[in-house]
């Protein structure tokens, strides 16, 4: 239907427009392998050894950890509180249901300082030692969302004639979560979890002003870009932190298309 | 030996069905006990601390001896309103995610266009992947990615100095911030956008070259005004995002002040929450005057 020209044009627009997005992310992974350590391009001469250097670094080893240990708690409380407020919100009609779902939603629309800001100022008055603790707390908090989103998701998908069936055949309420509901919404679960890990795995603004004296990765590459030491380290781990961010994406997003029990196909 | 095992695996059973029994006959009891905990979590960890946060807007900071005066005033709102820097600075951030805004607009739509409705499934899978994998590769590393190629003796120059032009010298730049944020921010256009060419049907398009429209014309009067919701539903995001990033003016700015490094610094350096809190108040009316709009606009039916 559109003309020949047309077709070319905006065949030439997309691909421009994807390379723009994509060459960043190329160029950046290269830089890991710049032996030199100064930063600038053509990169002369290529080398693995800043991977070696990057892992015997024992700040890098702590924050990697932090951030790992941070990332778990945060998707495991998310996992709990996310399914049961899609459950409640999806299964029940009760007096102030949109305003909890609009709740919901409020730390993934407030930009992330405001949430931060007034994290910290909440710690910092209630007299709580920023730690380890309150970057779980910072992080569950729009975790939850990411959970909550992907299993309403699903659940609004799938028929209740289902657990009514289960019901009809004679299983009891836990039978029927356990061997109905629970196998239709498992791959919606794990993506929600992998995919609030990601996000807690990447995030910097909330982190910032809910972190102590301890760095995640993301505070540590903050810090170093911004006093411009350690650069050649930073871009290995800035290597490291997109794929550790992009597995679980992908994961996810296969368990999300193929939809376990209901599958059709 | 055999037998009580039986037995108590039967009363175990039985307790579980009446528990079963119980929270059925009474669905308030199972909804309580899903949503209480998510709402004590929501309630009194986030939204106390939102609430706390705004009405510490209303405080001061003593300026001798920096101790918090919890005496009620909108000074610290009269001093947004007066000093002209600070307005300055809220004109520049809310045009600066105008400008994004604008920019991520024209790029996202040819490329939803051509995902839509040209490209074969093989291709449109292929791209998707591009958009989506710079959605979700690591932010901090994008922006350190740019900074490293509009630095003086980076990619950008280097490439302008093979074709023969001289060097661009826009690192640390208003210029590199508009560039960034368009770049971060343009996946969260293309998907809203896409989603609303999705739902166009053929025949629609058809109908209009029927009746005689060339295809500027069919874009004028048919295509942009459906699919006007995507756009608003894309332009909430790249707005609100730019609003409330102070990492990105860091780390490839050139040092002119956005609101959200206003807010950061009063925090940190400064220490006056109470004047940062109420600062921190302009994007959030920014924002709701801008979804007012929006949901006017059936934005949120796109999203």
């Amino acid at each position: 239907m559109e003309t020949r020209a047309t077709r070319i044009v905006l065949g030439a627009w997309t691909a421009l427009v994807i390379l723009f997005l994509l060459v960043p992310i190329v160029l950046i992974s290269v830089y890991a392998f710049n032996a030199s350590n100064v930063q600038s391009w053509p990169i002369t001469h290529f080398s693995t050894s800043w991977f070696g250097q990057a892992w015997r670094n024992t700040e890098i080893r702590d924050a990697l950890w932090l951030s790992v240990r941070v990332g778990l708690i945060s998707t495991g409380i998310a996992l709990g509180l996310g399914s049961a407020a899609a459950f409640a919100v999806h299964r029940f009609r009760f007096f102030g249901r949109e305003a909890i779902s609009f709740i919901l939603v409020l730390p993934i629309a407030l930009p992330g300082i405001i949430t931060g800001m007034a994290l910290n100022s909440f710690f910092v008055t209630g007299g709580v030692t920023l730690s380890l603790w309150t970057i779980v707390i910072g992080h569950a908090t729009f975790c939850i969302v990411v959970v909550y989103n992907n299993v309403i998701a699903r659940l609004r998908r799938v028929p209740g004639s289902l657990t009514e069936a289960s019901m009809d055949l004679g299983a009891d309420g836990w039978q029927t979560f356990r061997y109905v509901t629970l196998p239709v919404l498992s791959t919606a679960i794990v993506a929600g979890g992998l995919l609030a890990f990601a996000l807690s795995f990447d995030e910097v603004i909330v982190t910032y002003f809910t972190a102590g004296a301890q760095n995640t990765l993301p505070l540590w590459i903050l810090g170093a870009i911004r006093q411009g030491t350690n650069l050649p380290q930073v871009n290995v781990v800035v290597l490291v932190v997109i794929l550790l961010t992009l597995i679980p994406v992908a994961v996810s997003v296969r368990l999300t298309r193929d939809t376990g029990v209901l599958r059709r196909r | 030996m055999v037998v009580p095992a039986a037995e108590a695996g039967r009363s175990l059973g039985t307790a579980r069905r009446r528990i079963s029994e119980v929270l059925w006959r009474r669905p308030w009891l199972r909804a309580a006990a899903l949503l209480t905990p998510p709402l004590l979590w929501f309630v009194v960890i986030y939204l106390l601390s939102l609430v706390a946060l705004f009405v510490s807007a209303f405080w001061t900071i003593d300026p001798f001896t920096s101790e918090l005066v919890k005496h009620w005033n909108v000074g610290n709102f009269t001093q947004i309103f007066q000093q002209a820097d600070l307005r300055n600075i809220i004109f520049r951030t809310v045009g600066l995610a105008a400008a994004v805004t604008i920019t991520d607009a024209l790029l996202a739509l040819p490329v939803a266009y051509f995902m839509v409705r040209i490209a074969s499934p093989r291709i449109r899978a292929v791209l998707f992947v591009g958009v989506l994998i710079p959605l979700w590769a690591s932010y901090l590393a994008r922006v350190y990615s740019w900074r490293l190629i509009l630095q003086s003796d980076g990619v950008l120059n280097w490439t302008l100095g093979k074709v023969g032009l001289p060097g661009s010298g826009i690192g640390y730049s208003v210029w590199a911030m508009w560039i960034v944020f368009s770049y971060l921010w343009l996946p969260f256009m293309i998907l809203p956008v896409y989603a609303a060419l999705e739902r166009i049907p053929d025949s629609y398009l058809e109908a209009s070259r029927d009746l005689g429209a060339r295809g500027m014309r069919t874009t004028r009067s048919i295509v942009l005004p459906l699919i006007l919701p995507g756009l608003v539903a894309g332009s909430i995001f790249t707005f609100s995002l730019t609003l409330g990033d102070f990492i990105t003016p860091q780390l490839v700015g050139g040092g002119e002040q956005f609101i959200a490094n206003v807010v950061y610094s009063n925090v940190g350096i400064a220490n006056n929450v109470p004047f940062a809190a109420a600062y921190a108040t302009v994007p959030v009316v920014v924002m709701a005057v801008y979804l007012t709009i929006a949901r006017r606009l059936g934005a949120f039916e796109a999203l």
